[in-house]
């Protein structure tokens, strides 16, 4: 088989396997969430009602858009307190291996980058983090960061199916029905197929081969996980390009389907809410063109590079590492199967301009969403200001609050990017931290701003990110990046949901057609350009043309 | 505040019951499954060929550069406009064409780039070919039993690679 056939079957597999999923788990997940509004009334399971009376939660009570954010700021901040402890201890939990405890500066980045759904990871686990931070710190936070992304964008959906109401769900029951009923099953279920397929499960520190030691770990809990939950952080160093952690073509293509397979269920999850599945079907197919558009970037640029198996796997080959490399940037995952710093100027600046996107393509669980959701808001803004009416979408006015929420939620990203990526590169210490000169290292900089910033987590792995100014001002990005948008997705959401339904009328802009499609497509272009091609243009662009 | 607080410690509590059920019981578990005989039965990859770890001697395929320190893994993260690196592969590959005798323009991509692990068990089927001269020489198998050990050892389903651990403990064991 040639490469390029090779490299089309998997596509095709991928996109097969997506397909058959869509439909039954984008409707699952919609009924997990309709939790209060089908009759009668969905019951808790046991254990859901064990954990609410624990934490002294009433399930059916619903809250405000400010208690729902408080929710999610105060989970955040035990879940960042607790981990950040957790590794300051570590030399007295069971399992260290004398990896001692966790240098402070560190603690706090990695505290802060599991529990935004980050997985930025500033040290080598092999040489750092024993099993029980493994575990009891970075699984747990995999699962529920992820779920916290799941409940704002169901926050926000019910923002527009609800009329009249100032309640959007309960956070605390939505994180736990996330977590127990989507998350976990799943994960179970492909922890035991990636371990039949080779990956390892290890409470030892390492394993002889032929003389020498490798590191080993309970590899596949986390890693499904990890990919899962769309947050991307290795047990081991080099990720999933490590053959424990991605054994064979099979477990890479298992990966990538199963760190898209929620974002993108999601687009039907959120078309059966709102009681129109075409309205999803038109976010997925803006997701996906972006998404083929830019694989064929990535790939076509890899197969023209100099070296191009520098820092790839021989058994993905140039396509299985670019599916994955496109996958892990359009998606908030972060996980990576070769090392994007090697990549070509092109193919590198590729993986980093779907971050720069917003990651919508399909973007995180649950971030996906909402952020595309956000853009829809500006792009009908965009749309109402052309034709001079005042926008609506999906039922609901879009008036100076919503498109003010929408525009703090898109703009945040790009603001602590390029202050931050600014700062960092005219300090002169950065110097001394790059790994490759010129243009490539002013990329290696913008790359982990906006890594951190839209908490995707990959890196241009070279540059060393130890020294305090790193630790602590991508620490900020991966809050920043991550919280405004919350705040502002909620407000929006409980803006929305005060409204009255707007009837539709002839001058209704329909929003499942390919106007309203390229409408979308073009406000996620277009914001990025406009944002970004100085900064792309000193880096991979100024790369590309050398 | 009042309500940031009140929230935090309801939070608190459910992430403590979370990470009972996903912190120790599903790992717990997964690793409980990971024994079930059958399954796979190499979750502590005793005599693993999934990595692969440069062995001394003329009578072992050589596998791929490393840029890890064992026993952790990583790549080098060196870009294509990185002249000193450059100047790193053109050394390995005259270096290879001397160890193989061959030309230089036979060495293939993979034999001096470092792969994205440090550990790739695989090299691909131009590398393994240009080294049997030398193996069968190193290992005094006939060259028809290289090949054949080569060849056993071929695998992938949508790229054609050889395991070159596997390959090594074939010739410890031939």
């Amino acid at each position: 088989m040639s490469p390029l056939a090779a490299g089309l079957l998997q596509v095709g597999i991928l996109i097969g396997a997506l397909a058959v999923v869509y439909r039954p788990l984008g409707d699952y997940m919609a009924r997990v969430f309709r939790v209060q509004e089908v009759e009668p009334r969905q019951k808790h399971s046991k254990v859901e009602l064990a954990i609410y009376r624990f934490a002294r939660i009433d399930p059916d009570a619903e809250q405000k858009w400010s208690t729902y954010a408080y929710g999610v700021l105060g989970f955040s901040f035990v879940g960042i307190v607790f981990l950040y402890l957790i590794q300051r201890i570590q030399s007295v939990l069971p399992f260290n291996f004398d990896r001692g405890n966790v240098p402070e500066g560190m603690s706090f980045n990695t505290a802060i980058s599991f529990v935004t759904n980050t997985n930025w990871q500033s040290y080598v686990p092999e040489a750092v983090m024993g099993h029980t931070v493994q575990m009891i710190g970075l699984t747990v936070q995999n699962f529920v960061s992820a779920a916290v992304g799941l409940a704002v964008a169901v926050a926000l959906i019910r923002g527009f199916v609800r009329h009249q109401t100032d309640r959007l769900g309960n956070f605390w029951v939505d994180l736990t029905r996330g977590t127990l009923r989507i998350l976990l099953p799943l994960a179970f279920v492909f922890a035991i197929v990636l371990i039949a397929l080779g990956v390892t499960m290890s409470l030892k520190s390492g394993v002889d081969v032929d003389g020498q030691t490798v590191a080993n770990a309970p590899v596949a809990s986390q890693e499904v996980i990890k990919e899962l939950g769309t947050n991307g952080g290795g047990v081991l160093n080099a990720n999933s390009a490590h053959p424990f952690e991605n054994p064979n073509e099979w477990t890479n293509l298992i990966e990538i389907f199963l760190l898209l397979v929620i974002p993108v269920a999601l687009t039907r999850t959120f078309g059966r809410m709102v009681g129109q599945t075409k309205q999803g079907y038109v976010l997925l197919g803006v997701m996906g063109t972006i998404w083929t558009a830019m694989l064929a970037v990535i790939w076509g640029a890899e197969a023209s590079g100099l070296r191009p198996l520098e820092g790839k796997e021989l058994r993905f080959d140039l396509a299985g590492s670019a599916i994955f490399a496109n996958s892990t940037t359009g998606t908030s995952t972060g996980a990576v199967n070769s090392w994007h710093d090697s990549f070509t100027g092109l193919g590198g600046g590729g993986t980093l301009l779907n971050m720069l996107f917003g990651e919508m393509t399909p973007g995180g669980v649950g971030t996906g969403l909402y952020s595309i959701l956000v853009m829809a808001i500006i792009a009908m803004f965009l749309a109402g200001l052309m034709v001079g009416r005042t926008p609506e979408y999906l039922g609901k006015k879009l008036g100076r609050r919503e498109v003010t929420a929408a525009a703090v939620s898109i703009l945040a990203m790009p603001t602590v990017v390029l202050i931050g990526a600014g700062i960092a590169a005219i300090l002169p210490s950065t110097q001394g931290v790059l790994n490759n000169p010129g243009e490539h290292g002013l990329s290696e900089i913008l790359y982990a701003y906006a890594s951190a910033s839209n908490n995707n987590g990959s890196a241009f792995g070279g540059i060393t990110v130890t020294s305090d100014w790193f630790q602590s001002s991508l620490g900020l990005c991966m809050l920043f990046g991550r919280f405004i948008p919350i705040i502002a997705v909620l407000a929006l959401a409980g803006s929305l949901a005060a409204q009255k339904k707007v009837p539709v009328t002839a001058g209704t802009l329909p929003t499942t057609g390919p106007l309203f499609a390229t409408l979308l497509g073009a406000s996620i272009v277009l914001v990025a350009a406009l944002t970004f091609v100085p900064a792309l243009a000193l880096g991979p662009i100024a790369e590309a043309l050398l | 505040m009042d309500n940031f607080f009140k929230q935090a410690w309801a939070g608190l509590r459910i992430l403590l019951a979370l990470t009972v059920i996903l912190g120790v019981a599903y790992p717990a578990v997964v690793w409980g499954v990971s024994r079930v005989p059958g399954l796979h039965g190499n979750a502590e990859a005793t005599g693993t060929t999934l990595v692969a770890v440069a062995r001394e001697g003329d009578q072992y395929f050589v596998p791929r550069p490393s840029a890890a320190t064992l026993p952790a893994s990583g790549g080098s993260n060196k870009s294509e406009i990185n002249e000193d690196y450059t100047k790193v592969v053109a050394e390995r590959r005259t270096e290879i064409a001397q160890r193989e005798g061959v030309s230089e323009d036979q060495v293939p991509q993979d034999a001096v780039t470092a792969s994205a692990s440090g550990m790739d068990p695989h090299i691909s089927p131009a590398y393994a070919e240009i080294q049997i001269p030398r193996v069968v020489k190193g290992s005094g198998l006939s060259a028809e039993r290289v090949k054949e050990l080569v060849a056993a050892a071929t695998e992938g389903t949508f790229t054609t690679t050889v395991n070159v651990t596997a390959l090594n403990r074939a010739i410890d064991a031939a």
